[in-house]
């Protein structure tokens, strides 16, 4: 996690810079000068900063949603693996053309239980970003994904997988290699695993490339998440035919967790620590941690055909229609 | 110079679009507008109307256009047509039953982007004759009982809702129930948009039933057609025991403009065609439009027996 001084603040974060600003220069002032006691101003700071980060996330825009979820300092995967799991061993590889670093994965144990836990991948510095292709997968992502389903499938092992994407990669490449044909497969097996899958939206959840792992019994977001068909983004290009419309596209998309979870769409809404999850890895892993552990102990108790017709069915349900 | 990509995103808007599909709305007439049988929606072929080759800029009357099964006698260049054509041309006798017609879209979000969903909707069927993106209906093919799901490109570039996935997750238990297999013919620009979250987990949705139609031992034989992008791609388009192409079809997950933009590269020659998709390993073959109700009959005889 950032100190304090290395933490990168967003736009609608700006309060809370002002406060960590004058937090920063106090705790100066109290080096230089050790006869003045600051520490009654410091703590008064340091207080006003934790009520600032609650205030600022208890209402916020759909847009100011994505926003959040794209925060450089959000804990990605990885992380999530570290602070949640003990025993992690990551697994490289699709066995067929390259190990795709926007898709990682392998065996952990979680409150000592084995699992396997997957996911999307961004970079934490600029170098990291594009060796992790912004958290992009191409094909080969997606089969190493699905090639460790089935390994714990075999070794009937519970599947998480964790959902950061804005969407899987549009290159040439990927498309040389069949990222259609890759997600669509995965899709469709993970219907069929005979393990319990959960799925957990930790950042963006866009498109296919979100849903080329997020198929389970149970669909989980984090608080500041976002979920849908299309980043806001271009769907303004597409829609509204210009780039500036993706606060109007966010509001009507309405992919909030809140939205998601009304509509059936989502199980759950995981929270995060006060102001977002980049403002404490520990507790944010802690949190999901708490919401997983129940679940798992749930899916477990039924019977995998069981647990595998409820998994179809509760996709068959989803849309609306009239019927004249 | 390379061709200027086409923008297969933008079909998904519901605009009306000023090209190909107007051209071939134009071959028609409409003679049972806003009546609807069980078997077909008869429209007659526009006699002695011209009709130039996108491609070759061969022309040639609709009539021989139609007679030729909307392929461009001169360069093979394969027209973009309809559900109607489609039935047509694949049911023995163009005798076939629609199924599940009266299942509508709906503007469940309230979305409005330069137009309310609704309005948009409300607006095409007047304008239409197609209810939705997909039609679904049974008949035979040399002999061989068989459901078709059939997309149409022109209402909102085919795009994949609710009512799409209904109808195919119906269409699946209709196969299952009666035990014949599925044909589902792609063409399609991506996502419904405006039903957000809810069109995307439609792929979720087809994948579940495509899995117990399998399980029936049931063939399901996906062909994709031009064009055929984003979730069906993604998903069912790609899932076939068979996945068929039409010769020269733009088929792909990303549409040609976005990746351009993305790779700032311009794209080689064939790029996403079906030609290129077969050298790639992701077709299974390539049939032409003309040999295709024979070959279907081919391929359901090897199956059974
Ligand atoms: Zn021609």
């Amino acid at each position: 996690m950032p100190s304090l001084e290395n933490r990168q603040f967003i736009e609608l974060e700006k309060p809370i810079k002002e406060l960590v600003d004058e937090l920063k220069d106090f705790r100066q002032r109290a080096e230089k000068n050790a006869k003045v006691d600051y520490s009654g101003t410091i703590d008064q700071l340091e207080k006003s900063i934790i009520a600032k980060r609650e205030d600022i996330t208890k209402e916020l825009t759909s847009w100011q949603k994505v926003q959040l979820s794209r925060h450089p300092d959000r804990p990605y995967t990885l992380k999530y693996i570290d602070k949640m799991c003990t025993n992690f061993v990551e697994i490289f590889g699709d066995r067929g053309v390259k190990d795709d670093k926007a898709m990682v994965g392998g065996f952990a144990q979680l409150d000592g239980e084995t699992v396997m836990v997957i996911g999307q991948q961004k970079g934490i510095n600029t170098k990291m970003r594009q060796l992790r292709n912004f958290g992009m997968a191409n094909p080969e992502g997606y089969r190493k994904a699905l090639r460790l389903m089935k390994l714990a499938e075999k070794f009937n092992k519970p599947i998480i997988t964790l959902i950061d994407t804005p969407g899987a990669y549009p290159g040439l490449e990927a498309e040389e290699r069949g990222q259609g044909e890759a997600i669509a497969r995965n899709i469709y097996e993970m219907m069929r695993l005979k393990v319990p899958v959960i799925c957990v939206v930790i950042g963006e959840g866009a498109s296919g490339g979100a849903l080329g792992i997020g198929v389970g019994d149970k669909v989980l977001m984090l608080e500041n998440t976002w979920y849908t068909v299309i980043s806001p983004e271009s769907c303004s290009s597409i829609l509204w035919r210009s780039w500036e419309k993706k606060e109007i596209a966010a509001e009507q998309l309405k992919l909030t967790p809140e939205h998601m979870h009304k509509f059936g769409l989502v199980d759950g809404i995981v929270p995060e620590p006060a102001g977002g999850a980049h403002w404490d890895y520990d507790l944010a892993a802690q949190l999901l941690k708490k919401e997983l552990l129940p679940l798992l102990q749930e899916l477990k108790t039924i019977d995998p055909e069981v647990r595998i017709k409820n998994r179809i069915e509760r996709y068959s349900k989803m849309g609306f229609w009239d019927e004249i | 110079m390379a061709k200027k990509e086409e923008d297969i995103e933008k079909n998904l808007t519901g605009d009306d679009l000023p090209q190909a599909d107007a051209i071939r709305s134009s071959w028609f007439k409409r003679v049972q507008k806003g009546i609807l049988t069980s078997t077909s929606e008869k429209k007659e072929i526009q006699e002695g109307l011209w009709t130039k080759c996108p491609e070759c800029k061969y022309t040639c009357t609709t009539t021989e256009l139609s007679e030729n099964k909307y392929v461009c006698p001169k360069c093979n260049y394969h027209h973009r047509i309809g559900s109607a054509e489609y039935f047509d041309i694949l049911f023995d006798g163009d005798e076939y039953t629609e199924l599940y017609a009266n299942i509508r879209s709906k503007d469940y979000l309230g979305f409005t982007d330069l137009k309310p969903y609704d309005k948009r909707l409300e607006d095409i069927w007047k304008k239409s004759d197609l209810h939705d993106s997909i039609r679904v209906a049974v008949g035979k093919i040399e002999g061989h009982e068989v459901l078709i799901c059939c997309m149409d490109f022109d209402f909102i570039g085919g795009s994949l809702g609710s009512v799409m996935g209904e109808k195919v997750a119906r269409g699946a238990d209709y196969c299952i129930a009666n035990n014949i297999p599925m044909i589902m013919i792609c063409k399609s620009g991506g996502a419904r948009m405006m039903e957000s979250a809810f069109s995307l987990m439609q792929l979720a949705k087809i994948s579940g039933k495509l899995s117990q139609m399998s399980d029936a031992k049931l063939p399901y034989i996906s062909l994709l057609t031009d064009p055929t992008f984003g979730g069906v791609t993604a998903s069912f388009g790609m899932l076939g025991d068979l996945n068929i192409g039409e010769p020269g079809a733009l088929i792909g997950f990303a549409g040609p403009r976005v990746i351009k933009e993305t790779i700032k590269k311009d794209l080689p020659e064939g790029f996403q065609r079906s030609e290129f998709l077969l050298e790639h390993g992701f077709l299974d073959m390539i049939i032409d439009r003309k040999e295709m109700k024979q070959k279907f009959g081919v391929i359901f005889t090897l199956f059974k027996n």
